[in-house]
């Protein structure tokens, strides 16, 4: 078998599969809907606000409700100590109001 | 048409053989270009299923929500600012929220404790996230000790255990009634941690804002559309130490892939000297590189976009968990819907494909056109 033939029905193959994920994914969201009827009625029910990612620091917890302070609140002068609030970013409502003059 | 295609296959087939030539170096090649197009379609999959995800669910969110502020933090806000709220033209209803933290030494996790009339939980009963009755073993029947904010013990029964599909919103959550609520934490009866605002028309909904805050400066009113907007912005590129990881992995590839593509080797030199000196044409040879180009990348892709797309969605992203969890001992067992569509994906090839199949060609072209002789020699 030549090696081009090879290579082109892996190609074909790699993207059949990657057209399978897109199918899949149109199934998994067709079956995901009532979940996610509930995931809303949940929120609307208990009134909640932001999604349980990190619970360790109320500002990765909450982001939404959080206020510019919280991840300093140690004492003054103190650094963000929470790995998750690493890569969780702060609202945008919060980083206009604190931004340095440019 | 069929010489063409047959002429490119032949192509294709040398192509082919120079890379297995240079087996270890193009595999290793592969390899690391994989692994990059792997962790930027996670990433990219990942923030987009949430944000999707985020904008559905959390349109139900309260439309207007008003914290009381002192010294910069979020204190509790005396029931008669709900009176002056209701009087706002175009307000419909104010209601008080009572959630709030509590450390649970036991597992070292904390909780979200929260109050909701619509459940009407009896006196020293609770209902429990899933993440919850996981870490603590709990289920329907079993209790749980609190310590009050005087340092009583507070027995509580479980009277039920929270949808485990609803995980990503619920998993830390504990619901009792409002009376065990004040109880735990001192809250006096005339406060709550929070306002909820009901506005008539929502084209309002800002104006009320802006009125709430005139009227009671030691406020901070909190729109749906913000929180929304929290969640479009969560994984920002901004976000911090884990981007510049990823980014410092990002230019070390990049220039590792220059390396290899920009700069050509003495062998591959020679290589393109002996093609031309046998009859092939400057264009033969850089649809040849072009085709060694397009082998490496499009491989990477393919493979770095289906991996990305069952570690993301099949298995609920374990390599993302372990970023996000950080200290949280609890930590919601969530599959994300995936929410994919085709402009993801060019973006992701045009990105990852493209840059490296041209830089592969420059340099090339270069040397197929300088006379064979003199390439040979060098």
């Amino acid at each position: 078998m030549r090696k081009s033939s090879i290579f082109i029905s892996f190609i074909l193959g790699c993207t059949l599969t990657l057209g399978l994920a897109f199918l899949d994914a149109l199934f998994q969201k067709a079956g995901d809907l009532p979940l996610l009827r509930q995931e809303i009625k949940v929120v609307e029910t208990l009134q909640l606000t932001d999604f349980c990612l990190a619970t360790e620091a109320r500002h990765t917890r909450h982001p939404s409700q959080s206020d510019w302070h919280s991840p300093f609140q140690s004492h003054p002068g103190a650094l963000d100590h929470f790995p998750s609030g690493a890569i969780i970013q702060p609202p945008e409502r919060i980083i206009k109001g604190h931004e340095l003059p440019r | 048409m069929s010489y063409l295609v047959n002429k490119q296959r032949n192509i294709l087939d040398f192509a082919l053989s120079s890379l297995l030539r240079r087996k270890g170096k193009n595999l290793a090649l592969v390899a690391v270009y994989t692994l990059v197009v792997f962790a930027l379609a996670s990433v990219m999959f990942f923030a987009a299923a949430l944000k999707k995800e985020a904008s559905l669910v959390l349109s139900a969110t309260p439309e207007l929500i008003v914290q009381k502020m002192v010294a910069g933090r979020h204190d509790l806000i005396p029931m008669s600012y709900a009176e002056k709220i209701r009087k706002i033209r175009g307000v419909t209803a104010v209601e008080g929220r009572l959630w709030g933290y509590y450390y649970d030494p036991l597992v070292r996790a904390n909780y979200t404790l929260l109050v909701n009339e619509k459940t009407a939980l009896p006196e020293k009963t609770i209902a429990v996230g899933a993440g919850i009755a996981r870490v603590r073993s709990a289920y329907r029947g079993s209790t749980m000790n609190f310590s009050s904010y005087e340092g009583k013990p507070m027995l509580f029964q479980v009277r039920g255990i929270l949808s485990q599909e609803s995980e990503l919103l619920s998993a830390d959550l504990i619901l009792l009634s409002a009376t065990d609520f004040r109880r735990l934490f001192g809250v006096p009866e005339d406060y709550a941690t929070d306002l909820t605002v009901q506005v008539r028309n929502k084209k309002e909904v800002a104006t009320v804002a802006a009125k709430i805050q005139q009227m009671l400066p030691d406020t901070r009113p909190i729109l749906r559309d913000e929180i929304i907007r929290t969640y479009e912005a969560v994984f920002d590129w901004r976000a911090g130490i884990v981007i510049v990881v990823l980014l410092g992995a990002l230019l070390a590839f990049l220039i590792f892939a220059w390396d290899k593509a920009a700069g050509l080797s003495a062998e591959e030199r020679r290589e393109i000297g002996i093609l031309k000196a046998i009859g092939w044409e400057t264009s033969d040879v850089l649809q040849l590189k072009f085709w060694e180009g397009l082998t490496v990348s499009l491989t990477a892709f393919l493979l770095g976009t289906i991996f990305a797309y069952v570690h993301v969605f099949l298995a609920a992203a374990p390599l993302f968990a372990t970023v996000i969890k950080g200290w949280s001992i609890l930590y919601p067992n969530f599959r994300l819907t995936p929410f994919l569509n085709v402009f993801q994906i060019a973006v992701l090839f045009f990105f990852t494909v493209v840059p490296y199949t041209v830089a592969t060609i420059i340099p090339s072209w270069r040397a197929a056109t300088i006379d064979p002789d003199q390439v040979m020699r060098t």
